[in-house]
């Protein structure tokens, strides 16, 4: 029981089950599935759909984070992936065909690709910190989305292209099953691979993994162009959800909440060991947050207020000095114990 | 706040001038390209605009930037320090939120402004505790300050609330005249002061001299046994008290109070700092660069407004553009220095 506590993903995975068990106390059909022409439906569903942006960001931020990085653009790359495919398919001369909506992907997944390079041109080759590299594609993302879409909300009307993100196949969300692809994906990248190894090497000690070898340069490369495809395909699935993008609002404070994830699942943000696991869980402790202020009747407008706490408390559970100040808590009644066992024997 | 009263000589021995004169050049060098900018795109200005070249159009430059040049006050202390406080913007909208719902109320507006100062304050010092005594990341801490500021906007209320006080709508009117026909307002005034006030803190005192050494090097620092913690804890709830200042001053400028107000404006505030040549590592940088840098995205905003065939966006895709090349010359004089 006690190694089992001490395991890293422990808190995370109680916190999650608490929340969970919270719901289903206030909302008794909480955890119910039922099938309805031919879809799963349910409050679970639901928070897996609602969270794959969520999750498949915070996929790509894990392994920036790893290598003792931070890719605060993601938000605005959201934007510009959902502008430019949205553009494409507005201004296409047949907006209705599958094709179109398939090259919409393309360019979407392309444009992401791109940003990830200049990404990590900035970070690896200038060698600009990571937080100011990506707050120029922050600061500028936005205003390019909005060049593209001309200011306007550009919707779009392309069943192919809905289906990405509001979609149904085999019984489950077309978004769930993506995102679950992407992890997959990325496991077995990082974890059947020698990547995952080096990424833990650069994030560990950058200049020690350069000295042995390591071509940490074209790794860190790597996760930006990772990270940035990952936001692009959420920026895919937000966009065609509303079957339209919004450049102002698309993405807004993704970042944030992916960083969120990865920190709560448990990941470091001084880099080195990182778990893709965790900030799954991580992401959805921040979703069911989101779900639960719902269900307990909290107004909505406190939900922030309510995860600021929860982000606090669950940082102050994971900080070492904290760790060590509970453990000095929980050894402190020890010696009295011991005190009390010898005024018995003196009885 | 002590370390104000403990005023200390400078007795450092001074290095020898060629020495300082190359370290001197290195250092000034990103801030007086800010100065150069900000010159080079006023004079363009008035060559495309002949009512750009007005000392109505400068001074406008502070009038409309009061409370950012504040906030850039404050992020300057806790950059020095390595740190970053992305709470800025939104305890800049608490702060509005506070003193609008209470003006509403009745309140005397003396009492509403000291108690927007000791929130705002008060949340900053909260966070410094947290960052340096749990030893989380700056980065995590304000981030969670900033959704319990933004959240507590929302629970004050949903909706704009106007302010009708009458301190409040004099200071937004008052227009203090000028030699030439020219004016500023008395928030300008207020924000210059602050400046001042910072410029001294930071290059006269000893807690000045804590905040670049710890920039330099926090190790070195503790070992030479400045007062670290405390120093770093103050940062913060400095640049928390700023921010509340910036909250009145945008209240001034604005007249009302509203919950998705100030979005965004941690990163202003971070890109005038940084474009001021304020270096992000902490250790180097002036807070009369940030300033400027507040000037710089001043001087973009009212080039759009002028050109008015430019959409809004252009004021992001340049304050970014600028912010790149800023960092890319800190590279460049890095590794000189280096």
């Amino acid at each position: 029981m006690k190694s089992l506590l001490k395991h890293r993903l422990a808190w995370p995975v109680i916190a999650l089950a608490a929340l969970l068990l919270l719901n289903q106390v206030f909302r008794p059909d909480f955890m119910s599935l039922r099938m309805q022409d031919g879809h799963l439906y349910g409050s679970l569903i639901d928070i897996m759909r609602n969270g794959a942006p969520t999750i498949l960001i915070a996929l790509g931020m894990t392994l920036v984070i790893a290598t003792r990085g931070i890719d605060l653009s993601v938000g605005a790359v959201v934007a510009i992936a959902g502008a430019a495919s949205c553009a494409y398919i507005a201004g296409s001369p047949d907006p209705g065909s599958p094709v179109t909506a398939a090259t919409a992907v393309l360019i979407a997944v392309v444009a992401g690709l791109a940003l990830g390079v200049w990404n990590g041109f900035l970070v690896s080759t200038i060698g600009v910190q990571p937080i100011i590299a990506t707050l120029v594609l922050m600061t500028a993302g936005r205003g390019v989305a909005q060049l593209i879409t001309g200011g306007q909300i550009v919707s779009v009307s392309n069943d192919s292209y809905k289906s990405i993100g509001a979609g149904y196949l085999f019984t489950l969300p077309i978004s769930i099953l993506i995102t679950a692809a992407v992890f997959a994906l990325a496991a077995v990248l990082t974890r059947r691979t020698a990547l995952g190894t080096l990424i833990e090497a650069v994030g560990i000690n950058p200049v020690a993994s350069r000295l042995a070898g390591l071509r940490a340069r074209n790794i860190i490369w790597i996760v930006y162009v990772f990270s940035a495809i990952c936001a692009a395909i959420a920026g895919l699935m937000i966009s065609s959800n509303v079957t339209a993008a919004d450049a102002n609002n698309a993405g807004l404070y993704i970042e944030m909440d992916a960083i969120l994830a990865v920190v709560i699942g448990g990941t470091s943000l001084a880099g080195g060991r990182y778990t893709l696991v965790g900030t799954v869980v991580g992401a959805f402790i921040i979703q069911t947050l989101t779900t639960t202020v719902y269900t307990l009747g909290i107004p909505p407008e406190v939900t922030l207020v309510f995860k600021a706490l929860v982000v606090i408390t669950v940082c102050l559970l994971q900080a070492p000095k904290a760790r060590n100040l509970l453990s000095r808590f929980k050894a402190a009644p020890k010696p009295a114990a011991k005190e009390a066992a010898k005024e018995k024997v003196a009885i | 706040m002590s370390p104000l009263s403990t005023l200390t000589p400078l007795t450092v021995k001074k290095p020898s001038p060629a020495r300082n004169r190359l370290r001197g050049g290195a250092r000034y060098a990103p801030t007086l390209a800010t100065v150069g900018l900000f010159i080079a795109m006023f004079a363009v200005g008035a060559g495309m605009y002949p009512s750009f070249l007005s000392g109505q159009v400068f001074l406008n430059l502070f009038i409309d930037n009061t409370f950012l040049i504040v906030l850039a006050v404050g992020m300057t202390f806790v950059i020095l320090t390595g740190g970053i406080d992305l709470s800025v913007g939104a305890v800049v909208a608490l702060s509005m939120m506070v003193s609008a719902t209470l003006l509403q109320q009745g309140w005397n507006p003396g009492a509403v402004i000291v108690l927007v100062l000791l929130i705002g304050g008060g949340l900053g010092l909260l966070m410094g505790l947290i960052i340096q005594y749990f030893d989380i990341q700056p980065f995590i801490v304000t981030l969670a300050g900033m959704f319990l500021a933004r959240g507590l906007c929302y629970v004050i209320s949903l909706d704009s609330i106007p302010v009708t006080e009458a301190f409040f709508t004099g200071m937004a009117q008052a227009q203090i005249p000028l030699p030439g026909d020219l004016f500023v307002s008395p928030g300008v005034l207020l924000a210059l002061g602050i400046v001042a006030v910072a410029f001294f803190v930071l290059h006269h005192t000893r807690f000045g001299r804590t905040v670049y050494a710890i920039g330099g090097n926090e190790h070195s620092a503790m070992l030479m046994g400045l007062p670290v913690k405390a120093t770093k804890i103050l940062v913060y709830a400095l640049s928390g008290l700023c921010s509340a200042i910036a909250g009145i001053l945008f209240s001034f400028y604005s007249l009302s109070g509203y919950s998705l107000a100030a979005q965004g404006m941690e990163l202003d505030a971070i890109a005038a700092v940084v474009i001021g040549g304020t270096l992000l590592t902490g250790g180097t940088g002036y807070v009369l660069g940030s300033v400027v840098g507040v000037l710089v995205l001043g001087i973009v905003q009212t080039f759009i407004a002028y050109d008015g065939t430019l959409s809004s966006w252009w004021t992001k895709i340049v304050i970014g553009g600028l912010l790149l090349v800023f960092i890319l010359l800190q590279r460049l004089f890095a590794r000189k220095a280096g």
